[in-house]
C-alpha cells in the first residue's frame, strides 16, 4: 500500500488516526485515493466517456471525435451532467419522500415516537401550500401536509407548489424557459428515459431539461425534506454542539449515525436517553451512552437536539478507527462500502436500517417508521452488549465547540426578536457594506483534496474581507472542526465591518444552515431577502456566491445546478466533469448566466474560487449601486473597541465613565 | 446588541420582570383582582401593553397574563465562551422589561404611588385633564408629570405632523453637571424636540437639575417630567404606542405594524446621562424594538450597524471626549448627534435675538411677578396688521421703531404697540395678508421669555424681566418676524419690512387703517362660499402619521385640526406646489345637499389608498369625511335625541354617549368612516355647511360647556343666523347632564327643536 502522497488532512484528529491506520495497514479512502488516479477520461478532463448503450462504451479524446452513434463530445458531456444532475434529484427527493411517510403517519397516529414538534412551522408550511389551517385539528393539517407532498412525487402535469413561493421575477424566468418541475419523480424519469441511447442530442436542450430536474430538487423534494423534518422534529435554533473524534467518550458506549435522515436517528437519540438502557449500560460496565454523528444525519441531530458530531465525510472510517464504536448505524447516502471491511478489524457492528441500503457484512435492521422507537432501542440494546467487546481504544483527544442550527426561521427572529422579527437588519448590513456580500460554502470531502483545507483556506479568506458565510453538509462540519462556529470567530478571525454585525447579533461567522437536504434553506433565505428589498428583487441580484470547493457527490451537482437555475453564481472545486466540451462549459457558464443570471464553473485554486467569488459580489453591487466596499469606515463598535476598558477595575472604569 | 449590552440589558429584564411580579402578587393579595387599574384620562387602557398584546386590561388580575407573556419573552444572559446569539433575545427581553415596567406602574398607580412626588416641584400651567395633580402642586408637594393625557398628546398631534415637532427625546438619568443638563434641554427646545425626563443616577435626576436651574417643566414648556425613576420611561413609550394607535389608524396588537409605524414615522431617541445600570440597558433594548436609538453621553460599547432601528442602534459619546471648548459646547454637539442619528429633520430659522427661539417656548408662560413690560390686555392697547405692499415701497429687512422704547415705563408696567409688518412678493395674494398674519402669534411666542397671546386688535404681549436683562427689545419684534416670514414663507413673500409703533397719534392711526382692514378681510371671507368656487383644497399633511386620511377644505369648512382654513391651504400651496395642500376640482355634483362630488369621491378614493369611496361635504350621516387623530371637536349621534353631540377635546368629562373625549377619539380617528362620528375643527360649527344636510346646528343637543364660553358670541350669531336666538340656551353640557336620560329631560324641559325635526336616519 503507498503511502499518500499528499497531505491527506488539515485536521489533526484525522491525521494522528491516520497513522494508526497506516502503521497497522488498514486500508482507508486517504490511502486508496492515492492508489487510485481518477479515470481521466470518465472524468472528463482529457476525454468523454459514453456508456449510455452497448455499442460502445466510447471512449472519445480527440476534437471532433464522435461516438458509435454519432453522439458528439458535447452531446455525451451534456447527457452525463444530466444523469448525475438526475441521480443527485433522486436521492435527496426520496429522502423528502420517506419524510412525507412519515408524517402521513403520525398524523394518522400510526408512528410511535413520532410528533407534530413544531406546530407552528406545520402552520406555516400548510399556508405556503393553501392548506386550510383555520379551527382544524393539528393532525387533520398535518395529514393534508404530507398527502400534498407526497402527491407532488407523483404529480405529471402542472407546477410544483413551491415555485410560487420563489420570487415573481424568478417565476416568470423559469416559466418563459419552460423549466418549472411538473413533478419530482417525472423530471428524474425524464432524464433518464432523455439520456437513453438515440434519444435527446442537442446540449443545450438535455442542459435545459437538466435544470428542470435540479429545480425539482431544490423546490421539490428537498424543501419537502426540510420543512418535514422542521415539522416533526422541531426547526432549529442555535444550541452548543460539539464536532470532530474527541467527542467519542472512552468510558461510555459510543453508538454513531452516519447517513442523511433525521427519522431514525431522532428515535436514537430518546432511546439513548432511556434510564433502562443507560441503566442497561452501566451494568456492562460503561458510565453511559454517548451518541455521536456523522456526515448529515450528524448535522440533523446536532443542530436540533446538540448531538455532538464526530467529524464529517471522511472521518466515518476514522471513528471506527478508533476502537471505541460500538455501533455505527448507518442510513442512506456517502455510506462508504469500506466500513464492513475497517470494523472487521475492530468490535464495531456496522448497522445498516435503510430497505434501500445493505452493506455485504453488516447487521441489517429494517426501519419501519410503524415501529420506529422499539427498533431504536434494539439497535442501542445491541451496542451496549458490544461494549465488552472493546479492545484498546485511540481517540483523538480533539474536538471544537460549535454553535449550529440556523435555520431561515431563527436568522428572521434573531435579527429582530419575537416582535420585530425580519431580514431588514441583514439587507442594511450588506446594503452599507458592513458586510460585502454572502457566500454559501457547502458540499462534501473528496480524499483527492486535503480534507477541509479548501474548505477552510476558502472561508478565512472570505471572512477577512467581510463575506459572510452560511454553510451546511460537510462543509459546515469541517467549518466547525477549525471554530468557525462558534461566537469567538466572529471577534477575531473577520473583517471589521462583519465584526460589527457578528458582535451586534451574537452569531459566528459562519452559519450552519443544516445538512445538504437544507440548503433548500439558502433558498428560503435568499427569497426572504429579496423580498425584504433594498437588494433587488430577484435571487441573481443578491451579492451572493455559492461554493463546494470538495464536493464528490451527484447531489452536489444536482444542487448546484437548481442554485445556478435560481440565479446563484456557484463555483465548484476538484475538477469539471464536462471540461472536455467547451460548448458545453460554455453553456454552463456564459449561456446560463445570461439567461438565469447565475452560471456553474469549476475552479480548483482556492485563492482563485475566493477572487473570483469577491469579484462576482462586487459585480453585484455595482449593479445595485452600493457603495464600494470599503472596510476602513467600519469597526467602530461592538464590545471590542472597550477590551481594555472593561478590564479595568470597577472603581476606575467609573473615573473614566466620561472618557 | 454586543454581548456587553446584551448580558446586562438581559439580566435588568430578568430582574425587573421578577419585581413585577412580586408586586403584582402583593396587590393581588390585598387589593383584589377585580380592583381597578388604569393610567389617567386615556382611552388606551395601559398603552404598551394594549398595543403589543392587544390586552384591554382595566383590572389588576388581567395583567397576570401579560406578566407571563413578559416572563417568556425572558431569556438567559449569553455565556462568555460558544455563545448563542443574543439579538434577538436582548429585544425580547426589552420587550419584557417595557411591559413588565407598565405592569409595575400600573399598581403603583392604585397605591397611589403614582405619578412621583418631588417636594417644591411646580409644573407650569399644569394640566386641565389632571387638576388635583396641579393643584398638590401648587402647595409645594407636587407630583410629577406621570403618563402624558390622551388631550395633550392629540393636541401636539398637528405639531408633530407637521413637521413643527420633530419628535421626542427621552432623556434618562442624570447630566454631569445642572449646567449640563440646562443647556441639553434648551438645545432640544431651540429644535422643538418634545423633552420626557425620568431617572436618576445614584438618586439624582436631570428633573433636580433642573428645578435647581428654575427651568418650567411641564406640557407648557414641552419638558415632562415622567418620574425620578428609569421606570416611568414607560411613559414615553406608552406616548409612542398611542401616537400609533390614535394617528396611524391601528389597533391594539397589531404590534409589529406598531413597532414600524415608530420606527418610521415618530422621531424619537433615548438619551441615557450618566453611568447606565442594569435596568436602563434593559428598557433600551426596548426602546430600540421601536425603531429608536440609544445615545449615551459615557463610555459603554456602541451598535452602529443598523436595521432594527433607522440609523445606529447605540451610540456612545463619552462626555469629556466631545471636542469643544467648554462642556456647554459639548452639550451642544451631544444634542447634534442626537438628531442626526435619528434622522430628525428640523427647519431651524436663525433668529437674531438675545434669548433661545423656538416654538418649544411658545407656550410659555411670563407671570406677572416676572413680567418687565406688557402691551395689550387690560392696561393698555396692542395690535398687529399685515399687509400687501408694491415691491418698491418695501426695504426688505428694515425695521423701525416708531416712538419711545420701554425702558421708560417701570417695571411690571404697561404700554400701547402697533405691530405693522409690510410684505412684498411676485407671488403674494391680498387673500394671504389674514394667513400670515396668523402667524405673528406663533413667531413672537418662540422667543424665550416672550409670551403673545391673541390676535389683530386684542394682541396681548408681555416680556419678562430676564428676557429683558438679556436685552430684548422691541426692535427684536422685527427681527423675529423678518427672519420667520422669509425662512417660513420665502415661496410667496420676497420682501418684508416692520414698524414697531408706540408713539400715540401714529398708534391710533394705524389702529384705524388695521381695523378697516380686519373688516374687510371678515367680509371677505364671509363672502366666500363653496358654491362660489370651483377648488377646493386637499390635505394630506397628517399622512405621514394617519396613511390613509384626506382632508378636503372648503370655504365653508375648515380642516378638523382648526389650523388650516381654505386660504390657508390656497397660501400653503403657493408655497409648495407639490406639498400637501393641492386645489381639487369639484368636478360634477352627485348630490348638492350632501355636499358630495365626482372630483372629491375621485381624490378620496385615490389619496385614502381605497379605503374611501365616497366623501360627503355636509354630512355626518352618509359618508362623513374621516379624521386623522388631530381634531379639535367630536361630533357624535344621539340617536334617542334625533340630534347631535359636540365633545371638545379639552373637555375630560363624561358625555350622553357614554364615553369621553378619548374612546371616542379612537372610533373618529385614523382615517376611517364611520357614519355618525365625526371629527371636526371648532369653527366648522359655525358655518352655515355645518352638517348642514342633515339639518344643521340645530341639530346640536349637546355641546362641551368650554366651547360654550370660549365661542360665546361667535355661535350666539349661529343661533340667531338659525332663526332661534335661544337656542344656545337649550342646548346641553356636562354641568347639565352627562347620561341620555338627563339629555332628554333637558331638551323635553326646554323644546329643543331637533326633538321635533325630521328623524336623522
Amino acid at each position: 500500500m503507498a503511502k499518500p502522497k499528499m497531505t491527506p488532512s488539515i485536521d489533526p484528529a484525522a491525521c494522528q488516526v491516520l497513522e494508526f491506520a497506516a502503521a497497522v495497514g488498514i486500508a482507508t479512502a486517504f490511502s486508496r485515493a492515492s492508489d487510485i488516479k481518477p479515470c481521466p477520461i470518465g472524468s472528463g478532463q482529457s476525454g468523454i466517456c459514453c456508456k449510455n448503450c452497448y455499442m460502445g462504451p466510447c471512449r472519445l479524446t480527440k476534437d471532433g471525435q464522435v461516438g458509435i452513434c454519432g453522439a458528439t463530445v458535447d452531446t455525451i458531456a451534456a447527457r452525463n451532467f444530466a444523469r448525475a444532475v438526475a441521480a443527485g434529484a433522486a436521492a435527496h427527493s426520496d429522502h423528502g419522500r420517506d419524510l412525507a411517510f412519515t408524517l402521513q403517519a403520525a398524523a394518522l397516529g400510526e408512528a410511535s415516537g413520532y410528533t407534530i414538534r413544531d406546530e407552528a412551522k406545520l402552520l406555516a408550511v400548510a399556508a405556503k401550500h393553501n392548506i386550510p389551517t383555520k379551527g382544524r385539528a393539528i393532525k387533520e393539517i398535518a395529514l393534508d401536509v404530507a398527502n400534498k407532498a407526497i402527491s407532488e412525487f407523483g404529480q405529471q402535469r402542472g407546477e410544483l407548489s413551491y415555485i410560487a413561493t420563489a420570487p415573481a421575477k424568478r417565476q416568470a424566468i423559469w416559466r418563459e424557459q419552460g423549466i418549472v418541475p411538473r413533478g419530482i419523480d417525472r423530471e428524474a424519469v425524464e432524464i433518464l428515459h432523455r439520456t437513453h441511447m438515440g434519444d435527446d442530442q442537442d446540449p443545450e436542450h438535455i442542459l435545459t431539461a437538466a435544470l428542470r430536474t435540479a429545480l425539482a430538487d431544490g423546490w421539490g423534494g428537498s424543501m419537502w425534506a426540510t420543512d418535514i423534518s422542521d415539522i416533526l422534529f422541531g426547526t432549529p435554533s442555535p444550541r452548543v454542539g460539539a464536532v470532530n473524534l474527541g467527542v467519542l467518550r472512552a468510558d461510555e458506549v459510543n453508538i454513531i449515525v452516519h447517513g442523511h435522515e433525521p427519522t431514525l436517528s431522532e428515535m436514537i437519540v430518546m432511546a439513548v436517553q432511556d434510564p433502562e438502557l443507560i441503566e442497561f449500560a452501566r451494568a456492562k460496565g460503561a458510565k453511559g451512552i454517548n451518541l455521536a454523528g456523522i456526515c448529515c444525519t450528524s448535522n440533523e441531530i446536532m443542530m436540533r437536539q446538540g448531538i455532538p458530531s464526530a467529524g464529517n465525510f471522511l472521518h466515518q472510517e476514522l471513528a471506527i478507527l478508533t476502537g471505541a464504536v460500538e455501533a455505527m448505524v448507518v442510513d442512506v447516502q456517502c455510506i462508504m462500502q469500506s466500513l464492513t471491511a475497517v470494523a472487521s478489524n475492530f468490535h464495531t457492528e456496522i448497522i445498516t436500517t435503510s430497505p434501500k441500503v445493505k452493506l455485504t457484512g453488516a447487521t441489517h435492521i429494517e426501519f419501519d417508521e410503524h415501529h420506529a422507537v422499539e427498533i431504536a432501542k434494539d439497535i442501542v440494546r445491541r451496542a451496549i452488549e458490544n461494549y465488552p467487546n472493546r479492545r484498546e481504544t485511540r481517540i483523538p483527544e480533539i474536538s471544537e465547540r460549535v454553535v449550529p442550527g440556523f435555520s431561515h426561521e431563527y436568522l428572521n427572529y434573531m435579527l429582530g426578536g419575537y416582535y420585530r422579527a425580519s431580514f431588514r437588519p441583514l439587507n442594511e448590513a450588506i446594503a452599507a457594506g458592513r458586510i460585502r456580500g454572502v457566500a454559501a460554502d457547502v458540499g462534501c470531502n473528496n480524499p483527492s483534496a486535503t480534507q477541509d483545507r479548501e474548505h477552510m483556506e476558502i472561508i478565512s479568506e472570505l471572512l477577512k474581507n467581510d463575506v459572510l458565510v452560511v454553510s451546511t453538509g460537510c462543509g459546515a462540519i469541517a467549518a466547525g472542526k477549525y471554530g468557525f462556529l462558534r461566537g469567538e470567530a466572529g471577534l477575531e478571525r473577520v473583517g471589521p465591518g462583519l465584526r460589527e454585525i457578528c458582535e451586534t447579533i451574537g452569531i459566528p461567522p459562519v452559519l450552519h444552515m443544516g445538512s445538504c437536504v437544507d440548503n433548500s434553506r439558502i433558498l428560503t433565505v435568499l427569497t426572504q431577502m429579496a423580498t425584504e428589498g433594498g437588494l433587488g428583487d430577484d435571487l441573481s441580484d443578491i451579492p451572493a456566491v455559492g461554493l463546494a470547493p470538495e464536493w464528490m457527490s451527484e447531489k452536489a451537482l444536482a444542487i448546484a445546478s437548481y442554485c445556478v437555475a435560481s440565479g446563484a453564481y456557484v463555483i465548484m472545486g476538484i475538477r469539471s466533469p464536462v471540461e472536455f466540451s467547451d460548448q458545453v462549459t460554455e453553456i454552463m457558464s456564459k449561456g446560463w448566466e445570461s439567461v438565469y443570471g447565475g452560471k456553474l464553473e469549476f475552479v480548483t485554486d482556492a485563492a482563485e474560487v475566493v477572487r473570483r467569488t469577491l469579484e462576482h459580489i462586487d459585480k453585484k453591487r455595482v449593479a445595485l449601486k452600493l457603495p464600494p466596499y470599503n472596510p476602513s469606515r467600519f469597526g467602530q463598535s461592538g464590545d471590542t473597541p472597550l477590551r481594555d476598558y472593561f478590564e479595568l477595575p470597577v472603581e476606575e472604569q467609573m473615573a473614566e465613565l466620561y472618557g | 446588541m454586543s454581548r456587553y449590552i446584551a448580558t446586562r440589558a438581559i439580566r435588568g429584564a430578568n430582574l425587573i420582570t421578577r419585581e413585577a411580579e412580586a408586586l403584582l402578587n402583593k396587590a393581588l393579595q390585598e387589593k383584589g383582582p377585580d380592583t381597578p387599574v388604569a393610567f389617567p384620562n386615556t382611552a388606551y387602557y395601559l398603552p404598551t401593553i394594549l398595543g403589543m398584546t392587544g390586552r384591554e386590561v382595566s383590572k389588576l388580575g388581567e395583567l397576570v397574563p401579560v406578566l407571563e407573556h413578559a416572563k417568556e419573552l425572558l431569556h438567559p444572559i449569553p455565556s462568555p465562551q460558544c455563545w448563542t446569539p443574543y439579538l434577538g433575545e436582548t429585544l425580547d427581553s426589552g420587550m419584557a422589561t417595557l411591559l413588565a415596567a407598565e405592569i409595575i406602574e400600573a399598581v403603583r398607580f392604585i397605591y397611589g404611588e403614582e405619578p412621583g412626588v418631588l417636594p417644591g416641584f411646580h409644573a407650569t400651567g399644569g394640566s386641565f385633564t389632571s387638576p388635583e395633580f396641579a393643584a398638590e402642586g401648587g402647595n409645594g408637594t407636587g407630583r410629577l408629570n406621570g403618563p402624558i393625557d390622551d388631550i395633550q398628546l392629540r393636541s401636539w398631534g398637528i405639531q408633530l405632523v407637521d413637521g413643527r415637532m420633530p419628535g421626542f427625546a427621552a432623556i434618562v438619568g442624570c447630566a454631569k453637571s445642572n449646567e449640563v443638563a440646562v443647556k441639553i434641554v434648551r438645545e432640544l427646545q431651540k429644535r422643538n424636540i418634545l423633552i420626557f425626563l425620568s431617572g436618576n443616577v445614584n438618586g439624582r435626576s436631570v428633573i433636580h437639575q433642573l428645578m435647581e436651574e428654575g427651568v418650567e417643566m411641564g406640557y407648557d414648556t414641552y419638558i415632562v417630567p415622567f418620574g425620578l425613576d428609569t421606570l416611568s420611561a414607560i411613559y414615553a413609550i406608552g406616548f409612542a404606542t398611542r401616537s400609533a394607535l390614535t394617528f396611524g389608524g391601528l389597533k391594539g396588537g397589531q404590534a409589529k405594524d406598531i413597532l414600524l409605524y415608530n420606527r418610521q414615522r415618530v422621531f424619537a431617541f433615548v438619551l441615557a446621562l450618566g453611568e447606565v445600570d442594569d435596568l436602563k440597558y434593559a428598557a433600551a433594548a426596548g426602546a430600540i424594538n421601536y425603531g429608536f436609538p440609544v445615545i449615551a453621553d459615557t463610555r459603554i460599547p456602541q451598535i452602529l450597524p443598523t436595521g432594527v432601528t433607522t440609523y445606529e442602534h447605540v451610540i456612545s459619546m463619552p462626555f469629556n471626549e466631545i471636542e469643544g471648548k467648554d462642556d456647554l459646547e459639548r452639550a451642544e454637539k451631544l444634542v447634534q448627534k442626537c438628531i442626526e442619528t435619528r434622522g430628525v429633520k428640523i427647519k431651524l430659522a436663525e433668529v437674531p435675538i438675545p434669548v433661545p427661539y423656538g416654538s418649544a417656548f411658545e407656550g410659555e408662560v411670563v407671570r406677572k411677578k416676572d413680567m418687565r413690560v406688557e402691551f395689550g390686555g387690560k392696561y393698555s392697547r396692542a395690535f398687529e396688521y399685515l399687509r400687501m405692499v408694491d415691491m418698491d415701497q418695501v426695504e426688505d429687512g428694515r425695521i423701525e421703531v416708531f416712538g419711545p422704547d420701554f425702558s421708560q415705563v417701570p417695571v411690571g408696567g404697561a404700554m400701547d404697540l402697533g405691530i405693522l409688518v409690510e410684505v412684498a412678493g411676485r407671488k403674494m395674494q391680498r387673500d394671504f395678508e389674514p394667513v400670515l398674519e396668523r402667524q405673528i402669534h406663533y413667531f413672537i411666542n418662540g422667543a424665550s421669555g416672550v409670551q403673545h397671546i391673541g390676535q389683530r386688535d386684542i394682541a396681548w404681549i408681555r416680556i419678562s424681566q430676564a428676557a429683558a436683562d438679556k436685552g430684548f427689545n422691541l426692535r427684536h419684534f422685527g427681527d423675529i418676524l423678518h427672519a420667520r416670514f422669509m425662512s417660513d414663507f420665502g415661496a410667496i413673500v420676497d420682501k418684508v419690512q416692520v414698524k414697531i409703533i408706540t408713539n400715540p397719534a401714529l398708534h391710533a392711526e394705524w389702529l384705524q387703517k388695521a381695523r378697516a382692514a380686519y373688516d374687510f378681510r371678515n367680509r371677505r371671507l364671509a363672502d366666500m362660499t363653496d358654491e362660489s368656487v370651483e377648488e377646493f383644497y386637499t390635505c394630506t399633511l397628517c399622512q405621514s402619521f394617519a396613511p390613509t386620511h384626506l382632508c378636503l377644505v372648503s370655504p365653508q369648512r375648515l380642516g378638523l385640526c382648526g389650523a388650516y382654513n381654505y386660504l390657508d391651504c390656497a397660501a400653503s400651496y403657493q408655497i409648495n406646489p407639490t406639498g400637501p395642500n393641492q386645489p381639487v376640482r369639484k368636478g360634477m355634483v352627485i348630490d348638492r345637499e350632501k355636499g358630495i362630488y365626482t372630483g372629491l369621491n375621485e381624490i378620496a378614493q385615490q389619496k385614502s389608498q381605497g379605503t374611501v369611496q365616497e366623501v360627503a361635504m355636509y354630512s355626518i350621516m352618509t359618508s362623513p369625511m374621516t379624521a386623522c387623530g388631530c381634531f379639535e371637536c367630536i361630533v357624535m349621534l344621539i340617536p334617542e335625541a334625533n340630534g347631535v353631540m359636540v365633545v371638545s377635546r379639552e373637555d375630560p368629562s363624561m358625555t350622553p354617549a357614554g364615553m369621553t373625549f378619548s374612546t371616542l377619539a379612537g372610533m373618529a380617528g385614523g382615517g376611517l368612516q364611520t357614519p355618525g362620528v365625526m371629527g371636526v375643527g371648532k369653527y366648522y360649527l359655525t358655518s352655515p355647511k355645518f352638517i348642514s344636510a342633515d339639518g344643521g346646528f340645530k341639530r346640536v343637543v349637546w355641546m362641551s360647556s368650554i366651547l360654550k364660553q370660549t365661542m360665546a358670541a361667535e355661535l350666539q350669531a349661529v343661533c340667531e343666523r338659525e332663526g332661534d336666538p335661544d337656542l344656545l340656551t337649550k342646548i346641553a353640557d356636562e354641568t347639565i347632564c352627562t347620561d341620555v336620560d338627563g339629555l332628554l329631560a333637558h331638551l323635553e324641559a326646554v323644546g329643543h327643536p331637533a326633538l321635533t325635526m325630521d328623524p336623522m336616519f
